[in-house]
């Protein structure tokens, strides 16, 4: 359902706005002093562009790092508790990179499995992801080794490319980016056969590997530990990774209380904390970091899409620009898809 | 950086060590990763550069490292200081370690705490004229911007606990954040939980930090947590005259006292 | 509106301060009732964490007190609070932390005059300065903002 047409970059205000009239809240990344972050912007002009990747994703949209998921109250046996409203605001993510588009559909995968979540769920139906294909990348992406791409459509609702510095072939794509689109109509015009000059304006981002290929390899490679050790001999077990990750989905359930009163909280966690699969009695079945860096790969390149349908990773290389110890996951996944065990 | 991988070669030859834990190339032209070379191979791939800040010494005292045998830890004033205080805490026994400082392409081999302690003594101690003057800019604007600033700074800490994780003398077992009875730090990255979490990251370390930053660059937003270490270790410095990491000798500034320590705030 | 009172906590020595505030009540002298006293083994035991706590659960102030130094029932345990103290309030200053909050002092247990003066000074004090409303919260605390209904 694509269509394309032709936006001058300085209707840019005149579409926030409408979005905005239509009760709208408008998420992208905007410059906040060295540095990109996910926020409102007042103007356009706040709106940053340059950058290759913003250091954290946008998964907290629908995924916060931590989310409020009831209150309660105790009084002797009485236990009173407070749900917080499940509905949640319209919201339009503007200006992500295709990568992070893609990234909701991992989400999705994974919070509407089985008993579907709630929370993730209503903020994604009511997300309206708004992409812009990338012109650069850096030695990081890697997500046209992950079924994705500089221009890939996947998990957007609208792609816009940029033609030159005035204007955007724009690619509306579902349901969602039509109603966004036809919030102001008439800033959109004909494509007049523009669209064909997309693929020459993207970045080229080289194939490391194939995941369908490592997705089968990968089983053959867990009984060795000692290819999962030399991987991770420097990583340090922190979370960075994880929770600048776009597709890593991992919670912890916590009660904050105090006294006779509390509030229970999901949490971000991380595969790569020692205390994530540790156990009350003290046994740890993770209990080195190897296995840890291990579980880490499996989940996103063997576990998911053989369970979901979807790779756990949309080849942003957000992990390996974080890694304090520069463990770069793209190649550390090309090392392991070179083995032949 | 010939010095430095025949050094390494001989050392590994000879059997002293049997890992040289140091930096190789990274994913891009200005990045460097930690590398253990237990091979005249990998030795061929150590380098040293300018971008190669982070402190090696955290390495020591992990089970996987030690497991390999004794090593030695290639780094500079902050890598061999934290050696020290690793003695001063009992976590490394003299001789268990070797260090390579390098300093201007040279490569010494520091053997014994000694001799670590004498390369030292002959650098200059504390924080460096730059590092003060950002220290002293920071504490020297009012009190309602210092609070705007760090309010602003830790309520983006993500609670990765990078910063635990690259500090070598971050090496508790188990956290205080991972013990949940009662739960001293809360769990979520809210702001009363970050503000917790960073100032017991910081007094935990206060008097014992070496300033070596890996804290800060391993921070991946960015935050300048380390002044928050340094700003203690300058006070520990001032209060109580000490200094971690120049002796193996010196003890924890807060496990000792004087019964004439400075009590002007006391009403 | 009824004036605002301050909340103050107090983390005192079990030996002296508790024993002094103990003596202010037996000696039957007033003072400010907003305070509410925690009492601790020692000022040794006295985690700046505490403190934190404190703020983090609705205090306006937070009172540190316990033996002069050298009357220590432990022998050293007020020497080593008070370096401990001297780091943290220099960390506290550092992010900001408004630290005329934050009160420390040696209440002996035959002081019961100067617990009263302290608890009447600061309460004093803090009043002029209102609630530490810029403090950030504990989740799930008493000073949690209600449900945000999205």
């Amino acid at each position: 359902m694509s269509e394309s047409s032709i936006l001058q970059r300085a209707s840019l205000g005149a579409w926030l706005e409408a979005m905005g009239r239509a009760g709208r809240r408008v998420l992208a990344p905007v410059q906040e002093a060295d540095r990109v972050v996910f926020g409102t912007p007042s103007a356009p002009e706040q709106i940053a562009t340059g950058f290759v990747q913003t250091p954290g994703s946008a998964k907290s949209v629908v995924f916060p790092p931590f989310d409020e998921m009831l209150r309660f109250r105790t009084n002797g046996e009485d236990v009173h508790v407070e749900e917080p409203s499940i509905a949640a605001e319209p919201t339009v993510l503007f200006g992500v990179r295709p990568c992070d588009a893609a990234s909701f559909a991992t989400l999705k995968a994974v919070f509407t499995w089985d008993s579907p979540d709630a929370w993730v769920e209503s903020r994604m139906a009511n997300l309206t992801v708004i992409s812009v294909s990338c012109t650069q990348c850096d030695e990081y992406c890697f997500c046209t080794s992950v079924g994705g791409g500089p221009g890939s459509t996947q998990g957007s609702d609208i792609l816009l490319t940029p033609l030159d510095d005035r204007r955007w072939l724009v690619e509306v794509l579902t349901e969602k980016g039509r109603a966004a689109a036809g919030l102001a109509p008439q800033l959109f015009a004909p494509a007049n056969g523009e669209a064909a000059s997309k693929e020459k304006l993207l970045a080229q981002v080289p194939v490391r590997f194939e995941a369908k290929e490592v997705a089968g390899e990968l089983p053959s490679l867990f009984d060795h530990p000692e290819v999962w050790k030399e991987q991770s001999l420097r990583c340090l077990g922190c979370g960075a990774c994880a929770f600048v990750c776009p597709t890593c989905s991992c919670f912890d359930i916590q009660d904050e209380r105090v006294r006779d009163q509390g509030t229970r909280l999901r949490c971000w966690d991380s595969c790569g904390f020692r205390l994530f699969t540790l156990h009350a009695s003290g046994h740890n079945p993770r209990h080195v970091q190897s296995e840890r860096w291990r579980q880490r790969v499996m989940h996103k390149f063997s576990y998911q899409p053989e369970r979901l349908g979807v790779t756990g990773c949309v080849g942003c290389g957000r992990c390996s620009r974080a890694c304090p110890v520069d463990m770069n996951l793209g190649e550390h996944v090309r090392r392991l898809s070179e083995m032949s065990v | 950086m010939e010095l430095l991988r025949d050094k390494a070669k001989s050392l590994l030859k000879s059997g002293a060590v049997q890992v040289v834990i140091g930096y190789a190339a990274g994913s891009a032209t200005d990045r460097f990763r930690p590398h253990f070379a237990r091979s005249a191979d990998e030795a061929d791939r150590l380098v040293f550069g300018d971008g190669c800040r982070q402190n090696l010494a955290v390495y020591l005292l992990k089970p996987e490292v030690r497991a390999m045998g004794k090593a030695a830890v290639v780094g500079g004033p902050t890598t061999l200081r934290t050696l020290l205080q690793y003695a001063v805490e009992n976590q490394v026994s003299d001789g268990s370690a070797v260090a390579l400082a390098l300093e201007d392409g040279r490569v010494e081999e520091l053997t014994s705490f000694a001799a670590v302690e004498e390369y030292l003594a002959q650098r200059p101690h504390g924080l460096s004229e730059e590092d003060r003057a950002e220290l002293e800019q920071h504490a020297g604007r009012s009190r309602e911007d210092r609070w705007a600033y760090w309010s602003g700074e830790l309520a983006r800490c993500i609670r990765c606990y990078a910063c635990r994780a690259a500090c070598p003398l971050c090496y508790c077992e188990q956290c205080i954040t991972e013990n949940n009875q009662p739960q001293w730090v809360p769990v979520a990255s809210d702001a009363f939980g970050n503000l917790e979490w960073n100032v017991v990251r910081a007094m935990h370390l206060a008097g014992r930090c070496v300033n070596c930053g890996s804290c800060a660059a391993a921070c991946p937003q960015n935050i300048r947590i380390d002044l928050l270490n340094q700003v203690l270790a300058q006070e520990a410095m001032t209060q109580f005259g000490a200094e971690a990491g120049y002796s193996v000798r010196k003890e924890y500034a807060l496990s000792v006292f004087k019964p004439d320590d400075k009590e002007t705030f006391i009403r | 509106m009824a004036e605002y009172e301050p909340k103050i906590i107090a983390f005192v020595c079990n030996w002296c301060t508790y024993a002094g505030a103990d003596l202010t009540g037996t000696s039957r002298i007033h003072y400010a009732p907003n305070v509410r006293v925690v009492r601790l083994p020692c000022t040794g035991r006295i985690d700046f964490m505490l403190i934190l706590q404190a703020f983090g659960q609705g205090a306006d102030g937070v009172i540190v007190s316990g033996c002069h130094p050298g009357d220590c029932h432990y022998t050293a345990g007020n020497f080593h609070a008070r370096r401990r103290w001297m780091l943290f309030r220099r960390l506290l200053d550092f992010v900001g932390v408004d630290m005329r909050r934050v009160t420390f002092s040696w209440v002996s247990a035959a002081e019961g005059a100067k617990w009263a003066e302290l608890v009447n000074s600061v309460v004093a004090d803090v009043r002029k300065l209102g609630p530490y409303e810029e403090f950030p919260q504990r989740l799930g605390g008493p000073g949690q903002k209600p449900i945000e209904v999205a």
